[in-house]
């Protein structure tokens, strides 16, 4: 073997060796922020609560302009699942019991289907989806659809929601 | 420590991951298939024998591992059996290379009648091992069940452990004694942690360490409360009462001991690192951390003090200047190092026919501690040797460190990869105890989440006594380097290790059982 070769293979040897190491941090990669062929398969397989699974049909795009100071995330704030976060993406949120909901709340207070979130011309939108016990919004009860402000406390069951920027 | 878990598992349904873990595995075998073949290449131009003997062993064992975690554990994190394969087949190649050379040496002994070397690279034999080790792996995933199979009749969880703290706290403590009991320890380089077992050396301390982490998680379960709620707040740190010192100090007299009586600075630091780390997992409170490095810093110190501890000090002192050293060098009472390496006066002196250790008998003479940094320094040497690249596989000569194939196989691997190869392998490790410390934070048992987090925190904290001690970071000590080192207790006891991690991070990352569609009743607020 000539020493050229032997660099060669020596040089190939590392570089195999470098590219087991940059293989297993791409599996933990898809493992965090999900591969496209992994999470066809979530949507395939019907997980319990995928945010994209909505049934109703989609509201009207937030307008880029009307997006400036509109909340990111939805916070939930006491109850079961106090400290659950949810990014708004401009998808329908469902909260309620049942497990297709988006929020599920494991709340005897709470009903199956219980409210919706959407988002209209920037704006979230709380509605009412006939419960037994209501949604409020601050201090009133939410009868028709209503604009949420940022930071106003929206009480279903014993689960309290904010939506935060 | 709850709500993280609750909050990750919400966001991520985890999907199984077998197919990724397939190939990683493959590309694992490859990557050792080829460090054979380099060898063979570069020593004799043409593929070894031992690529299929080995290699295919090797390979084989792999596939086993993988079909019976495939199959039982189907949501177990994918990386840690390709892992830990890569690991161990780099390991199996380097002591298979080191095997060629100091056989040869082996023979030549032999061959002129002298005394045989104890201990010497052996290939098959660490090739047995791992047979073993796997062996265990595979047992210890098809025996453990998944936490909430509780109604098997007989059915041993990882959780199962929690109910024996107590006895498992014993066992530990009983297996790291065993080394000091005259007549069943065996003292090999100047640290007591062997025992004879029939026709093998075991060393207990590495079984030890599985089972601290089982009492150490077990007794934190129950006391962290106490532990991470009650206190005073004096400036940036709430200090903890003065009676939940107890268990801390406990352990730190216990570390202490194992300093004093087996002279294992490695044990004792990592031991106690170990539960300073799931103390802060436990209660998340940054004082304790601080307590406990303050109290290491001081035992460390005190010890520096006792007349009787000539071994720590002199590894201190080597650390700090190991030339005088070289080849065997004499601590004397005035602190002044006189060497006594074979090109001295004093060393011809005593060199006569038949004489063991002219160097040792020398500064016996002299009323010195005798000891020897030619392994630190070759070791150092082989690593410059290696550079950035590496001499590559087969073409350094990393056999001429003693103990090149166990304590110093790091720096043997240095020599031959270079800092590339160097790099690669750490981040391997650092990998391992990420996905650790992943598992910990998956899991939705306090017991577990602190039993995966010691575990992955006992791999971290190893890999940096050990490759610290042969960079000359800190003072060297005789640690395994764990999947690479020859040696069974080893190789056994980190495969379990990992059998436990994969139980349990298919236990936290499985799919909660579905809940029935009917909710029932909504209750009615009450108006009134």
């Amino acid at each position: 073997m000539s020493p050229f070769t032997l660099t060669l293979i020596k040089l190939a040897f590392l570089a195999v060796l470098w590219l087991f190491v940059i293989a297993a941090v791409g599996v933990i990669r898809a493992d965090l922020f999900g591969s496209k062929a992994a999470s066809k398969a979530a949507s395939r397989a019907s997980q319990p609560r995928p945010p994209r699974a909505a049934r109703q049909p989609k509201p009207p795009r937030p307008q880029r302009s009307a997006q400036q100071g509109a909340p990111t995330k939805l916070v939930v704030v006491q109850g079961e699942r106090a400290g659950t976060v949810i990014d708004l993406t401009g998808v329908p949120i469902t909260i309620g019991r049942a497990n297709d909901a988006t929020l599920v709340v494991t709340d005897d207070y709470a009903s199956s289907r219980h409210a919706r979130l959407y988002a209209q011309d920037g704006q979230w939108i709380v509605e009412d989806l006939g419960s037994t016990n209501g949604t409020y919004l601050g201090r009133t009860k939410v009868s028709r659809p209503m604009p949420i402000p940022p930071g106003v406390p929206v009480r279903i069951g014993k689960t309290v929601i904010e939506l935060r920027k | 420590m709850h709500q993280l878990g609750e909050q990750i598992r919400s966001r991520l349904p985890y999907q199984r991951r077998n197919a990724a873990s397939l190939a990683l595995l493959i590309f694992a075998m490859v990557l050792t298939l080829s460090a054979f073949a380099e060898v063979g290449l570069a020593r004799d131009g043409s593929i070894p024998g031992g690529l299929f003997v080995y290699g295919g062993g090797l390979v084989v064992l792999a596939l086993i591992a993988y079909f019976v975690q495939a199959k039982f554990t189907p949501y177990a994190d994918p990386l840690l059996l390709p892992l830990a394969v890569a690991l161990n087949g780099i390991g199996l190649a380097m002591i298979y290379r080191l095997d060629l050379d100091t056989s040869a040496d082996r023979k030549a002994a032999a061959a002129a009648g002298k005394k045989l070397l104890a201990d010497a690279a052996d290939a098959p034999s660490q090739l047995m091992w791992t047979f073993v080790g796997i062996g265990l792996f595979v047992a210890a995933v098809l025996i453990m069940r998944d936490t909430d199979k509780t109604d098997a009749p007989v059915s041993f969880t990882p959780k199962t452990a929690q109910r024996y703290t107590y006895l498992i706290g014993l066992t530990a403590v009983i297996l790291l004694l065993l080394p000091i009991v005259p007549g069943i320890g065996q003292q090999i380089n100047g640290a007591r942690v062997w025992i004879s077992v029939g026709p093998f050396s075991v060393q207990p301390g590495e079984f030890a360490k599985i089972l601290l982490v089982v009492f150490f998680a077990g007794y934190l379960v129950n006391k962290r409360q106490a532990m991470s709620l009650i206190g005073k707040k004096v400036g940036p740190f709430s200090l903890p009462r003065g009676r939940d010192l107890g268990p801390i100090m406990v352990i730190w007299f216990f570390c202490l001991g194992v300093l004093f009586l087996q002279k294992d600075l490695g044990t004792a630091l990592l031991f106690f690192g170990l539960f300073v780390s799931m103390l802060y997992i436990a209660t998340q409170r940054i004082s304790w951390v601080v307590i406990g490095v303050g109290l290491l810093a001081f035992g460390v110190f005190i010890s520096t003090l006792l007349p009787f501890m000539g071994h720590v000090n002199q590894r201190i002192d080597i650390w700090l200047n190991p030339k005088p050293y070289f080849d065997g060098g004499c601590l004397l009472e005035s602190g002044k190092v006189v060497p006594v390496n074979p090109n001295t006066e004093i060393y011809e002196k005593y060199d006569t026919e038949g004489s063991v250790s002219p160097g040792f008998t020398a500064c016996a003479e002299l009323g010195g501690e005798y000891a020897d940094s030619a392994q630190l320094m070759k070791g150092l040497f082989s690593l410059a040797e290696g550079g950035v690249l590496g001499t590559g596989f087969g073409q350094g000569e990393p056999w001429r460190t003693p103990l090149s194939f166990s304590d110093f196989i790091f720096d043997s691997i240095g020599e031959e990869l270079g800092l590339t190869g160097l790099m690669a392998l750490l981040l391997i490790y650092a990998l391992i105890v990420q996905r650790g410390m992943k598992t910990a934070v998956a899991a939705r048992d306090p017991f577990l989440k602190l039993f995966a987090g010691g575990v992955s925190f006992v791999v971290a904290l190893q890999v940096f006594v050990i490759v610290g001690g042969v960079t000359r970071l800190i003072p060297l000590t005789g640690l395994t380097t764990p999947f690479l080192s020859q040696g069974g207790s080893s190789l056994m006891a980190n495969w379990i290790l990992i059998a436990i991690l994969v139980r349990m991070s298919h236990d936290a990352r499985k799919p909660a059982p579905q809940a029935i569609q009917d909710e029932g009743m909504t209750q009615i607020v009450s108006t009134r």
